[in-house]
């Protein structure tokens, strides 16, 4: 039996302030293969600490701790920073919500593309330009060459967002972890990234943290999702089964959304249950 | 109550807006769902005096307008923005920011007025004197659209009033926001990129693409699918989440 | 997200509180916050404590002085320091201590008045030039720009030679020169703010420029006024000082930090005390002004708010 290719276990992050410890993330496990793992929560849910928990990448202040934080059967926990500076980037990919901030104003994106390719292999400057171009058509965009002379804010948001990809994907990581990849666009260019993202994962055999508040879109483009509520897991299913879920506050999420074929009158409104915030 | 005739606004060599028409009855909920970009922020911004290089023809409650506001005209028309962490002064309580509409239009009773405002939109005392930072974004937004209404105006413009909220916390507001509608008989036009919810608050819909109305229909015809447009029909497709065939077959409308 | 706090109790209590019941409540409540932000920087209050003294100084000088500062004393020119005369004497018998704190005076009333003139002036034009654009921008910044282009002590020679030596002059001639970078820094906050959708909803509420400028936009660039102004008064300080120094600012028998130091030039080998007393007053004084100024940047700074 091969390990998973993520392995969570009681993962808490928490802050220090003056005014006491915050936990915004309170012991979460989980365990992921080479599918698609949507992890949906609200504003304050903890679910982006969790997907940069998995990358170590945590802002200052932060303090992880975990019974298990593995990927590939690495310890992540106990990696040295030079070995997670190897793991990221390579083996480990993350793509963010808005590419404006993501990507380098000053270098165009072919360069930048390349530059990712060269940081994590052994190839010439010729070889990761060519990986450049070759990655652009990948994520389908039309004049590969022409869009390599482009500087990051000569390109669209759909376009920036794919030049992202582009640039995770080129080391050819295993894992990729997209932070509300396609929040910040319209809704026909969020298909199509999402498209490429879906042909890419599953022709790369990759495995895809979708995090997300989005739960309609979640529940059509990824296999399994997990629902974060106040730092906790509080329903894993199979996307399929949304329309089973039995969590209340997983219930009630989905009843509050207005629905084109939906009944008209007041939208249900979630009542918080204080219960939700203790562990099962 | 409300009528635009060939509405258009230049941003020096793009056209955002392309002669626009349409006219809302009084009472009753427009709704303009298009995509970033397709000049639907714009038309409120001209329908509400911020932008001022319009041409074309606007009437408003019978009034025909040109490019500047009048003082009254303001306690006629008011508009909620899209986003809660902006719309409100960082540095002023709630009770001064809703104090501002009374001191600028020397209304009286600040008092009675500011409770009661306060109360409509569903926040207490305990709210009163806190700054934004201390406000949740839905409390934020209950403040926003407090302000506006505490000047009783008729016609509420509506800019994305609920994309930066939470879900949850979306259905809240847009409750609230039919509500009032209710209550007080208001004329509102929402701008949305998201169809439920303009579907949800409005009775009529325009589709807006590169600042054309491409349809407009009511929204019993969407509910059922009845489009005329291909466009329409896109982004009827495109909002009911992902799914792999349709996304190969979405085009690009010029 | 469950948080482990302390309640605090009494007036504690009442400045942390989470739903303040009037506007003041609630002012005092924000300030107390950003005080104790502030006092998390030792610089800083080390900063506030070396104002703090010179303002106390300058108050208090009548009473911790020896005696009168213009008192001379030919038989004790130039003495070092001692128990009696603490900062040692001039070459004119004057007791330095005296001076030193007389002249923290001036100093203080110089830099007072400065600020006084500069700030609201540098505000006040340069929200207005931000917010109206246009002409009146075009004009006010012209304006601007024309001051701007005028070195400080060059300025303050003109205007000494046109109209005689003296403090007010010197302040004047300090005023004159300070304001432009002051308008630029509210012009270009003013600019950023323009656009924001709380002025907007100023605008559609019916709120007239004049209103907006003064109640939403002005507020708001005082935060870096502030620290500009803070981190200024140092180098109003030393310019102030120069000016005594080349004879321009205040007269004799005036005790200026500047002018003291002028007129120990000569002796600054032999008799260090008369120079350097002054000298080190100005330091520190300087000192403590750029140490408040940067805690306070630290505690105003945009992301703080």
């Amino acid at each position: 039996m091969t390990a998973p290719l993520l392995e969570v276990a009681d993962l808490r992050v928490s802050f220090s302030s003056e005014r006491g410890v915050l936990e915004a993330v309170r012991g979460i496990s989980f365990a992921m293969g080479r599918e698609k793992l949507g992890i949906v929560g609200e504003s304050g849910s903890g679910k982006t600490l969790t997907g940069r928990s998995i990358l170590r990448l945590l802002p200052p202040g932060a303090e992880l701790r975990a019974e298990r934080l593995a990927f590939d059967g690495v310890d992540l926990l106990a990696a040295s920073s030079a070995r997670l500076r190897e793991l990221r980037g390579r083996r480990l990919a993350m793509v963010m919500q808005d590419p404006k901030f993501s990507l380098n104003p000053v270098m165009t994106v072919g360069d930048q593309i390349a530059e990712a390719y060269l940081a994590h292999s052994r190839a010439s400057r010729a070889e990761a330009r060519e990986k450049a171009l070759a990655m652009l058509e990948a994520v389908r965009i039309r004049d590969p060459r022409r869009v390599y002379a482009f500087y990051p804010h000569e390109v669209s948001g759909g376009m920036g967002q794919r030049i992202m990809i582009a640039m995770m994907l080129a080391p050819g990581p295993d894992l990729l972890v997209a932070d509300e990849p396609t929040s910040a666009l319209d809704v026909t260019v969020q298909m199509q990234v999402l498209a490429i993202l879906d042909d890419l994962v599953s022709e790369r055999g990759m495995g895809l943290v979708f995090i997300s508040h989005d739960l309609t879109l979640v529940a059509s483009f990824c296999d399994r999702v997990l629902v974060m509520y106040g730092g906790r897991v509080v329903e894993t299913l199979e996307a399929r089964e949304l329309g089973r879920a039995r969590h209340p506050y997983t219930r009630g999420l989905m009843a509050c959304l207005p629905q084109l074929s939906g009944a008209e009158g007041d939208l249900p409104v979630l009542s918080r249950d204080p219960a939700w915030l203790e562990a099962p | 109550m409300i009528e635009v005739e060939t509405l258009s606004v230049d941003f020096g060599e793009t056209r955002a807006v392309d002669r626009i028409s349409f006219h809302v009855a009084a009472g009753e909920a427009f709704g303009i769902v298009g995509e970033s970009g397709s000049g639907k922020s714009t038309v409120l911004r001209a329908l509400s005096g911020l932008n001022r290089s319009w041409s074309g023809r606007m009437t408003i409650e019978g009034a025909p307008q040109g490019p500047a506001r009048s003082r009254e005209f303001h306690r006629r028309l008011q508009m909620v923005f899209q986003d809660p962490y902006a719309s409100l002064h960082p540095r002023q309580t709630v009770d001064r920011a809703l104090a501002e509409p009374l001191r600028i239009h020397g209304i009286g009773e600040r008092e009675r007025r500011l409770s009661r405002a306060l109360r409509e939109v569903g926040l207490g005392p305990e709210h009163r004197f806190r700054y934004p930072h201390q406000l949740s974004g839905g409390q934020r937004q209950r403040v926003a659209i407090a302000r506006v209404l505490i000047l009783e105006p008729s016609i509420l413009l509506l800019d994305e009033p609920t994309s930066a909220l939470d879900v949850s916390v979306q259905a809240e507001i847009l409750n609230l926001l039919q509500r009032i509608r209710r209550e007080r008989g208001l004329t509102y036009i929402l701008v949305s990129h998201n169809l439920a919810v303009v579907a949800h608050l409005c009775a009529r819909v325009a589709v807006m693409n590169r600042g054309r109305f491409v349809e407009e229909l009511d929204v019993a015809s969407l509910r059922a699918r009845r489009t005329r447009e291909p466009y329409t029909a896109q982004l009827l497709r495109a909002s009911e989440g992902y799914d792999r065939q349709a996304a190969e077959a979405l085009i690009t409308f010029d | 997200m469950t948080a482990e706090v302390v309640a605090p109790r009494g007036w504690r209590a009442w400045l942390t509180a989470e739903a303040p019941s009037s506007r003041l409540h609630a002012r005092l409540v924000r300030l107390y916050g950003t005080a104790r932000i502030f006092a998390r920087n030792p610089l800083a209050l080390l900063g506030v404590g070396i104002v703090v003294l010179l303002v106390a100084l300058a108050l208090l000088a009548p009473w911790l002085a020896h005696g009168d500062p213009s008192a001379q004393g030919l038989t004790r020119r130039l003495r070092p320091p001692s128990a009696a005369f603490w900062f040692g004497t001039d070459e004119l018998g004057r007791d330095i201590y005296t001076r030193v704190l007389y002249g923290a005076r001036i100093t203080l009333g110089i830099v007072g008045l400065v600020v006084v003139i500069v700030a609201p002036i540098g505000l006040l034009v340069g929200c207005v030039a931000g917010y109206l654009g246009g002409f009146v921008d075009t004009v006010l910044m012209r304006v601007t720009d024309i001051f701007l282009a005028f070195p400080r002590l060059i300025l303050a020679l003109a205007f000494v030679a046109a109209l005689g030596p003296g403090i007010e002059n010197a302040v004047i001639a300090i005023s004159l020169t300070t304001w432009p970078p002051y308008a630029r820094i509210a012009r270009a906050e003013t600019l950023l703010l323009r656009e924001s959708d709380f002025i907007n909803a100023a605008r559609l509420l019916g709120a007239g420029w004049l209103r907006i400028v003064f109640l939403h936009v002005m507020p708001l660039c005082l935060a870096s006024m502030i620290v500009r102004v803070t981190l200024d008064m140092a180098g109003i300080i030393l310019t102030a000082a120069g000016l005594g120094f080349l004879g321009l600012g205040a007269q004799p028998p005036s005790p200026e930090w500047g002018a003291m130091i002028s007129a120990g030039r000569k002796f600054v080998l032999d008799q260090w005390w008369v120079a350097a007393f002054p000298g080190l007053a100005i330091c520190t004084v300087s000192l403590g002004f750029n140490l408040l100024g940067d805690g306070l940047r630290d505690v105003l700074d945009p992301k703080q708010r």
